[in-house]
């Protein structure tokens, strides 16, 4: 098997405040061209899972590689940001600019596209997701639904090697959940998806783990529920 | 709801012109008005004012309300102003005495008010806020001072509904303001609250943007084009603001 994407060991995180820790001696590991669903109850540590990997959320004790790379410090995480797309949980978390067209652009921008690349860029990605015609409407006026695309459509337009999801079906309906469904299968990069759907998963992803404070060990996902 | 930009659609020669040239004229402007002390510059001012409002073709009963706001606070100094203000008595009513120069004084007041508000309805409110911030940035004005206006503008809605669903859980459990602690302490916890999550929520959004590669500066997509027209604008304005300045000097009396 080749090298991990990402590998997590003896890893000790504890939130400010709390009395206990969140993971103790934790170990994980990601390989390329998996798609991994991570599950678990509220307050198991998914979420706290991918925030780690970002960089957004600095373990006490352990080490991190990543694509590779030892992270030692803050701004090793810079270029892996580049590279590893999330997802918020909540995309009036990720959508802060006015309009559509801006809010995606943002990211290649910030990797240092030109205005005219940027936006070259977000209308292919856009368009890749079904959201054609998005680009001047504003952020805070879509529905749920739309929201939820458009925040995937700019971690997307980063073009990331691995893309982390956090709850993306949380408040979606039917119809937009096989959307991301159908979006996610035609993927050809790695993901991990933290979802609380069985049914979901099932369609989108080949293993599931169950988070825990120690580790996280994939089970496979029954075949036969592939078919959408 | 949410914040309207009711003036900032219209195909109108203001409408067309760059914002950078609009928000100089308007800052000059402003700075001009507010700082004469005589009537002929507020007046004159004031037809400026009504000249570029009428230019920019806006709806006129929405201008309407909004001097309403205005006016309505300037409602209040016209009750305490004359009465408070010294000089020779023009009426008294019991142990009240009204003086020329404080009306004199407030009516200035009251003109130069409208005359600001409706230059900046006609120059600035005509162009869409996200347009104002992307051009004050190109202005140079500093980043933090820009990103305050964006944000604001992004999340100011985020917030009105996180404040409604708390009165609305509030309301759904009974809760009916009166003037007792309980209210005014369920209304501390409400404002508390409504901080709290606005912080968590400023926190998350920032790790979202670093999370795409954000470092501080904002690349901006909107370029602006600077054309004939505006530097028209720009050179036909700068006599007129002069000739307000010159009228400012000369004080030809009115009053």
């Amino acid at each position: 098997m080749s090298d991990p994407l990402i590998e997590m060991h003896n890893i000790t995180f504890t939130y400010p405040g709390s009395p206990r820790p969140v993971f103790q001696d934790f170990h994980f590991q990601f390989f390329p061209k998996n798609h991994l669903g991570l599950t678990g109850p509220n307050g198991c540590g998914k979420t706290t899972l991918l925030h780690l990997i970002m960089g957004l959320l600095r373990p006490q004790a352990g080490n991190i590689v990543i694509f590779g790379q030892e992270i030692k410090q803050d701004k090793d995480f810079i270029p892996i940001r580049q590279k590893v797309g999330l997802l918020f949980q909540n995309p009036d978390d990720q959508l802060f600019c006015p309009t559509v067209m801006e809010d995606v652009a943002f990211g290649p921008l910030n990797q240092g596209r030109s205005p005219a690349e940027a936006r070259q860029i977000a209308r292919e990605t856009m368009e890749s997701l079904g959201l054609r015609g998005f680009e001047d409407r504003v952020t805070y006026k879509l529905s749920g639904g739309e929201k939820k695309l458009v925040s995937l459509a700019t971690v997307l337009a980063m073009q990331p090697q691995l893309l982390l999801l956090d709850e993306p079906t949380t408040g979606l309906d039917e119809n937009t959940r096989h959307r991301l469904i159908h979006i996610l299968q035609d993927l050809s990069i790695p993901y991990m998806i933290v979802s609380h759907e069985p049914e979901f998963l099932n369609h989108t992803v080949k293993e599931c783990c169950h988070v825990h404070g120690h580790c996280c060990q994939p089970t496979p996902v029954p075949p036969e529920g592939k078919e959408v | 709801m949410s914040i309207q930009e009711p003036f900032s659609d219209g195909a109108s020669v203001v409408h067309r012109l760059d914002p950078r040239g609009r928000i100089v004229v308007a800052a000059i402007f402003a700075i001009l008005i507010a700082t004469t002390s005589t009537y002929a510059t507020a007046l004159a001012g004031l037809a400026l004012a009504i000249l570029c409002l009428a230019l920019a073709r806006l709806p006129l009963r929405q201008v309407a309300v909004r001097l309403l706001v205005v006016n309505s606070f300037i409602f209040f100094l016209w009750l305490v102003l004359p009465l408070t203000y010294p000089g020779d008595p023009v009426w008294r009513l019991g142990p009240l005495t009204a003086t020329r120069q404080g009306l004199v004084f407030t009516g200035l007041i009251t003109l130069k008010s409208n005359a600001i508000i409706l230059a900046l309805i006609a120059l600035i409110a005509t162009v869409p806020v996200v347009t104002l911030g992307q051009a004050l940035h190109q202005m140079r004005v500093p980043d933090k001072l820009t990103h305050l206006l964006l944000f604001t503008y992004r999340y100011i809605y985020v917030f009105e509904q996180e404040y409604r669903r708390l009165v609305q859980a509030m309301k759904i459990r009974g809760f009916r303001p009166r003037t007792n602690l309980h209210t005014y302490r369920s209304y501390a916890y409400l404002a508390a609250m409504l901080l709290v999550r606005s912080f968590d929520r400023a926190e998350r959004v920032f790790q979202a943007m670093l999370c795409r590669g954000f470092n501080g500066t904002f690349y901006s997509l909107t370029t602006f084009s600077w054309q004939g027209r505006d530097s028209l604008f720009l050179t036909a304005s700068l006599p007129v603001l002069v000739g307000l300045v010159f009228l400012e000097w000369f004080k030809p009396t009115l009053l």
